[in-house]
């Protein structure tokens, strides 16, 4: 497989797309009408945590790689995908003593500006591992892994996995994350101690529907100049939270169904999510047959369709927790990846969409960047 | 007596791209040969074995044309020459 390379300028927009059978990126100028692709990085891997690091002067591209032989790994590239680290120098691992190994990478996220260093890594089995070494060696949040509901949590339809991380841009004490099936945690002091916050989530499923733990939350988002203001998509059921997920109230109305995976949280307009509903947990596919994200502008007290340029007959379409993305220009670029492989992007903030690729393997998630100022 | 260690094509990344790896002695077991085997292309462990120091699932290492699954595992003697093959499994790939 001949690999392609994008090159990529000041300014551009980038989209990596991970797909279950490698990583592809697509750039654009800022006008974002027409995608140069390159890859397949990591060909027969699937993809699907990816991470781009501009902190301290970086143009650094985070990848979980994970093969059915080979297991998964992380790799990281400073040149947009021409050299990757070599496997031996990212230290991804469990310790030995808690008798688990590493099955899949759900989730990367860089820290705050506060910490160039400092990375964020959501995996299956179910835990939390960081970084303050920009991503050499890593350690397991024992807070977390040591918790007293570990025993119980359940895997979801994609294993029991940590698939959302939110760190806390305004304190860095103050992290949270989202596993499947074990609810939202929290931890108020830099991961020590953890605490369930799921007062208000339905868990369907389980014959408490309103239990401590277990619900099984798909994504949470938040804007950071309002940190404390979560919203929550879960297994059935849509949320916000307005004090950092103590309590949650339902915002599910006006959805043509309450289960989905994607949600993203707008650049720049706090009060503005999307979703992509599903039809019911067993189908999983776009209501309706038509493919329509919806969003609201006023954090979810109402809800609209968003379809113009979207297929809106026989569309049976999956996209997944981290397939809906947006770039950080003015305005925002808003992009979503389907199973069937197909990308679509709105530069109008969903208001119209267009195809930006078609024909790659099955998407299963999508990250936006914007690229600043090149150091090179 | 030696042993030669075969290496798959996806890895030949991690062994400098050779395809083989030949070891001048012999080790009492597939696990201590292994074990050789990283010395040389560290890269190669964590693809081939788990965190627990186990074979991943998807992953068939044989003795000669014998899978070790059927022998001992890493615990398998080895004596005299001995060929070491570590190939994908068939029921790893993805559709």
């Amino acid at each position: 497989m001949k690999v392609r390379h994008v090159k990529v300028q000041s300014g551009d927009v980038v989209l990596l797309v991970g797909t279950m059978k490698g990583l592809f990126l697509l750039r654009s100028d800022p006008k974002r009408s027409s995608w140069s692709v390159g890859g397949p990085y990591f060909p027969g891997h699937s993809v699907y945590a990816l991470a781009y690091d501009s902190r301290g002067g970086r143009q650094r591209l985070w990848v979980g790689a994970h093969s059915l032989h080979w297991g998964a790994v992380l790799h990281y590239s400073d040149d947009f995908g021409r050299t990757w680290s070599p496997p031996e120098e990212v230290d991804l691992k469990f310790p030995q003593d808690t008798g688990l190994s590493l099955k899949q990478i759900w989730q990367l996220v860089p820290g705050g500006s506060q910490e160039p260093d400092r990375l964020y890594c959501g995996v299956e089995p179910a835990s939390l591992f960081t970084t303050d070494d920009a991503g050499r060696s890593w350690s397991l949040v024992r807070g977390l892994h040591d918790h007293p509901h570990r025993p119980r949590w359940e895997p979801g339809g994609g294993g029991l996995c940590l698939h959302t991380i939110l760190p806390d841009p305004g304190n860095a004490r103050r992290i949270s994350v989202g596993i499947s099936t074990g609810g939202m945690y929290r931890s108020d002091d830099g991961g020590a101690t953890w605490k369930a916050r799921n007062s208000g989530i339905r868990a369907d499923f389980l014959p408490d529907k309103q239990p401590e733990f277990g619900q099984c939350v798909h994504k949470i988002v938040h804007h950071p100049s309002r940190p404390e203001r979560l919203f929550l998509q879960n297994h059935g059921g849509l949320y916000r939270s307005d004090n950092a997920g103590d309590t949650w109230q339902d915002i599910g109305r006006g959805v043509p169904s309450d289960f989905g995976f994607a949600m993203l949280a707008h650049p720049h307009q706090p009060d503005t999510i999307y979703v992509v509903p599903l039809e019911s947990d067993q189908f999983r596919c776009t209501p309706d047959r038509k493919l329509r994200v919806y969003r609201s502008q006023n954090a979810g007290r109402s809800w609209e369709p968003l379809f113009r340029g979207l297929p809106q007959r026989n569309a049976m379409e999956t996209v997944l927790r981290d397939s809906l993305t947006a770039d950080s220009l003015q305005p925002a670029g808003i992009y979503f990846g389907t199973r069937s492989g197909f990308v679509y992007g709105s530069a109008e903030g969903g208001e119209r969409w267009k195809v930006v690729l078609r024909g790659l393997p099955p998407v299963v998630c999508v990250k936006g960047v914007a690229v600043a100022e090149l150091s090179r | 007596m030696s042993i030669v260690l075969y290496i798959p094509s996806p890895l030949r990344a991690f062994s400098k791209e050779r395809g083989q790896v030949k070891i001048d002695t012999t080790p009492p077991t597939v696990g201590e040969a292994l074990e050789s085997l990283w010395l040389v292309c560290p890269g190669l462990r964590e693809r081939i074995i788990t965190e627990q120091g186990e074979i991943r699932r998807h992953i068939n290492v044989f003795v000669g044309d014998e899978s070790i699954r059927y022998t001992g595992g890493l615990s398998t003697p080895l004596s005299g020459d001995v060929e070491i093959s570590i190939l994908p499994a068939v029921s790893g790939g993805t559709g």
